[in-house]
């Protein structure tokens, strides 16, 4: 019981260099390649042709922008549900609840600054 | 440009002129003569006793976790007493400058004091104690050789250093920050401070901000990828658990730090206007995103003082931690609460009621994972054999100071409240409860527990005894009068009052700073008195407090690897698991050890980092252009160093652990 073991402590331990499949296969990249190439080549065609509304292209940028993202990370970085043992998506979890919790809470914090505060605010709108 | 640039810039030495250095003010040109009296007498006692080669191959050039661990405690302990010299300059004045009296300090001096004050306390204080435990427990209660990084590890610490050089050198070359602690624009923008405080106070803050995010990546891998073999998540000492959440919190936070200082350094360069009152800037963003950092900030102060607590509680119970697995939660609750309470830093700017409402709201939920803490010490304690060691009368003081801290806190966390107490001495007084309560007290309770492993004897009982009454006395004469002030209405970092009725709080206060520096004194005297009588208070058996965890396996101080074999872990509290199921020590079959090599490429690379924010600070744009290129081309070099890790021969090993087995048995007779 309790008895130390020295298996993998010989000259075996080279900081532990076991990376569990972490190797896309050039078919994963290539369909990575072309899908950033196409969630680029749209927002560029839509901003040079201007085909819809201006509102309605900087919300489509964003989702291609967000798309791609993701791409970026299923195909390059080869991210998935079992990657290093589930910290990857761990990881990702936890980044995107930050950054979530960072961007929607300062957009409502200085958005309701911006109508309570500015010269132009109405007393009787506070709150 | 504004017309604030001085137009003589000169192209050696920037803006720096020869009235940059405050020679028309006596306390600093005097303080100045005191330090570089010090300074020429340590350099002096260094030289003449030939110690330059041992402290670069042995200290600076390390890369070993527990050397990396203790000079960053080395480095929060020294920037602690210029902290509290700032602190008991405070006092004084606030003390004096009653009815018509100036007190004996400028505003200009007097602003520069409590900005430094704070940042150094924070940054410089107990950033690095925080880190410094961290480094050097962590690995040795995972049962590791090191951490993931180790060269990373020494560049984080000299870059945390060099940090604390540039803050430094404001106090006698120019002039620090007059803007408090955070650096709220638009008084810290261009056109309100125009001088190098602002600067110094950036680049101070951003070249040790690579250090701290650095050493948050290093241990969150070390802590995920290098636990001992059985060695479950859930089985992991709480300490690390709380070291893990920390460095998440780390490297999640201080990101914005960098992006929002980013952000005010483009103002005050270029010209920008992101928080600016003109051109479309907004100030209160900046309050904004430096609170989104700053809220993590305490809670990554907090976290692993609560690991150190739970540690020491048990330990000196003699008991396994009540409620482990709840204590967990906790902590990652209040991880992730951390990130949504922000606001409660700026209830009176106006978001109005919904937005304060959820804002005191989830702050007040933090007390509830926090109330569980407690009370899990609290059970842990009950009937247990309880030890009144050091450690343990500092976990006491700890409960009893940070509870109270807490509860003002949920107060304050009411917004109608906070619109009373708001920049009051009502809330220093609250946070100094918390951090000096929380952080100080379990930086203390934490030296007095692991310095026997760190350095293989105890610490005096008497002096530190001494030093425990006089700063938790001290501590409570200096700050509960802030409280009183703070409810009758006094607001913060004022230099003059002119109320009579308010000084005796203000004298009451100063003599509490007085018993705190007598504390602080009693600390270092203990520290002295115990290296005195080192070969009295030895331990020989590397487990001197009966222990539980894995640190106490191996010899105190542990030899260079940590452990001979890596331990095999069965239960929580891995130590008292394998003491209670007859374990013995191997002292046969040592194999060789792959470690790694010493590099003084971290010592290099953090001193051009100051070369560049010092270039900067004062213009010096040739400077920052050769530390720049010269940074880049040592790290270029020092990627194609490849004599990078050696291996301790077992023959060395066998010789090492056949001491420990000497040591050992002449221990048992």
């Amino acid at each position: 019981m309790s008895a130390p073991t020295d298996h993998g402590h010989g000259h075996h331990d080279d900081h532990g260099h076991h990376d569990e499949g972490a190797h896309g296969s050039r078919k994963e990249y290539w369909i990575g390649f072309l899908l950033s190439v196409v969630m680029t080549a749209i927002p560029f065609w839509l901003v040079m042709t201007q085909p819809i509304g201006k509102q309605a292209i900087a919300m489509t940028i964003m989702l291609f922008a967000a798309a791609q993202m993701i791409v970026h990370m299923i195909f390059f970085l080869h991210m998935n549900r079992k990657a290093e043992g589930g910290w990857s998506i761990m990881a990702l979890i936890f980044t995107v609840v930050i950054v979530v919790i960072a961007l929607s809470g300062s957009l409502w914090v200085m958005y309701h600054m911006n109508e309570n505060m500015m010269p132009t605010m109405d007393m009787s709108q506070m709150g | 440009m504004q017309t604030v640039t001085s137009p003589a810039l000169s192209p050696i030495f920037g803006r720096f002129t020869i009235e940059s250095l405050p020679l028309h003010e006596p306390i600093v040109v005097g303080t100045f003569a005191m330090v570089a009296f010090g300074g020429v007498v340590l350099l002096a006692v260094i030289t003449k006793f030939k110690l330059w080669g041992y402290l670069w191959t042995e200290w600076f050039t390390s890369v070993d976790h527990k050397k990396i661990g203790i000079m960053y405690m080395i480095l929060g302990i020294v920037m602690l007493l210029r902290g509290f010299s700032d602190a008991i300059m405070m006092r004084l004045q606030q003390a004096m400058a009653f009815g018509g009296s100036e007190g004996y300090l400028n505003a200009h001096h007097y602003d520069q004091v409590f900005t430094a004050h704070g940042v150094i306390m924070i940054f410089f204080v107990a950033m690095p104690i925080v880190t410094g435990l961290m480094n050097y427990i962590v690995p040795l209660q995972i049962g590791a050789r090191d951490v993931s990084f180790p060269f990373l590890n020494n560049f984080s610490f000299w870059m945390t250093a060099g940090g604390a050089v540039i803050i430094m050198m404001s106090l006698f070359v120019g002039e620090f920050a007059q803007t408090g602690w955070l650096a709220m624009p638009p008084l810290s923008g261009i056109a309100a401070s125009p001088g190098v405080g602002v600067d110094y106070y950036i680049w101070a803050l951003q070249v040790a901000g690579v250090g701290t995010l650095l050493s948050g990546v290093n241990l969150i891998a070390t802590i995920v990828k290098m636990r001992a073999p059985g060695m479950t998540m859930m089985k992991m000492p709480v300490f690390c658990w709380t070291a893990l959440c920390t460095n998440v919190l780390i490297v999640a936070a201080f990101p914005v730090l960098t992006a929002v200082l980013a952000l005010l350094s483009l103002d005050r360069y270029v010209d920008t206007a992101f928080f600016t009152n003109t051109l479309g800037g907004n100030p209160m963003m900046y309050v904004n995103l430096i609170w989104i950092w700053g809220h993590p900030e305490v809670y990554i102060l907090i976290l692993p003082m609560f690991g150190v607590f739970s540690e020491v509680v048990s330990t000196f119970s003699g008991k396994r931690l009540f409620g482990y697995t709840s204590m967990i939660y906790a902590t990652l609750v209040i991880t992730i609460l951390a990130y949504l309470v922000w606001l409660h830093h700026f209830f009176t700017m106006g978001s109005g009621a919904s937005v304060n409402s959820f804002f005191g709201i989830t702050t007040m939920i933090i007390s509830i994972p926090t109330g569980a803490k407690i009370f899990n010490w609290l059970f842990t304690m009950y009937r247990g054999r309880v030890r009144f060691e050091l450690p343990m009368m500092w976990a006491i003081a700890f409960m009893i100071t940070f509870t109270l801290g807490g509860m003002t806190g949920v107060l304050l966390a009411v917004p109608p409240a906070d619109f009373v107490l708001h920049n009051s001495l009502f809330l220093v007084a609250h946070f100094h409860n918390v951090i000096i309560g929380g952080v100080l007290f379990g930086a203390f309770a934490a030296i007095n527990y692991w310095w026997p492993k760190a350095f293989g004897f105890k610490l005096d009982t008497v002096w530190g005894k001494r030093s425990f009454w006089l700063w938790v006395s001290g501590f409570y004469f200096a700050f509960m009068p802030l409280y009183v002030l703070g409810l009758m209405g006094v607001t913060r970092r004022l230099r003059t009052f002119d109320d009579p009725s308010f000084q005796i709080w203000f004298i009451i206060a100063g003599f509490g700073a007085l018993l705190i520096a007598l504390g602080i004194a009693a600390m270092l005297i203990q520290f002295a008195v115990s290296i005195r009588d080192r070969e009295k208070l030895r331990d020989v058996t590397g487990d001197p407090w009966n222990g539980r965890t894995l640190e106490w396996a191996t010899s105190s101080p542990p030899p260079d690897y940590n452990f001979a074999f890596t331990p095999v872990v069965h239960d929580n509290d891995a130590w008292a698991d394998m003491k209670l199921r007859g374990y013995e020590r191997p002292v046969t079959g040592y194999r060789d050890i792959h470690m790694p090599s010493n590099t003084g490429a971290g010592v290099i690379l953090a001193g051009l980092s100051v070369g560049i924010g010092v270039g900067m600070i004062w213009y010096v744009w040739w400077l920052v252009a050769v530390s720049f290129f010269a940074l880049v081309a040592v790290a270029i070099g020092h990627s194609f160093n490849y004599a990078r890790d050696f291996h301790i021969p077992a023959a060395t090993v066998t010789v090492t652990e056949e001491k420990r087995t000497a040591a050992l048995a002449g221990a048992a007779l």
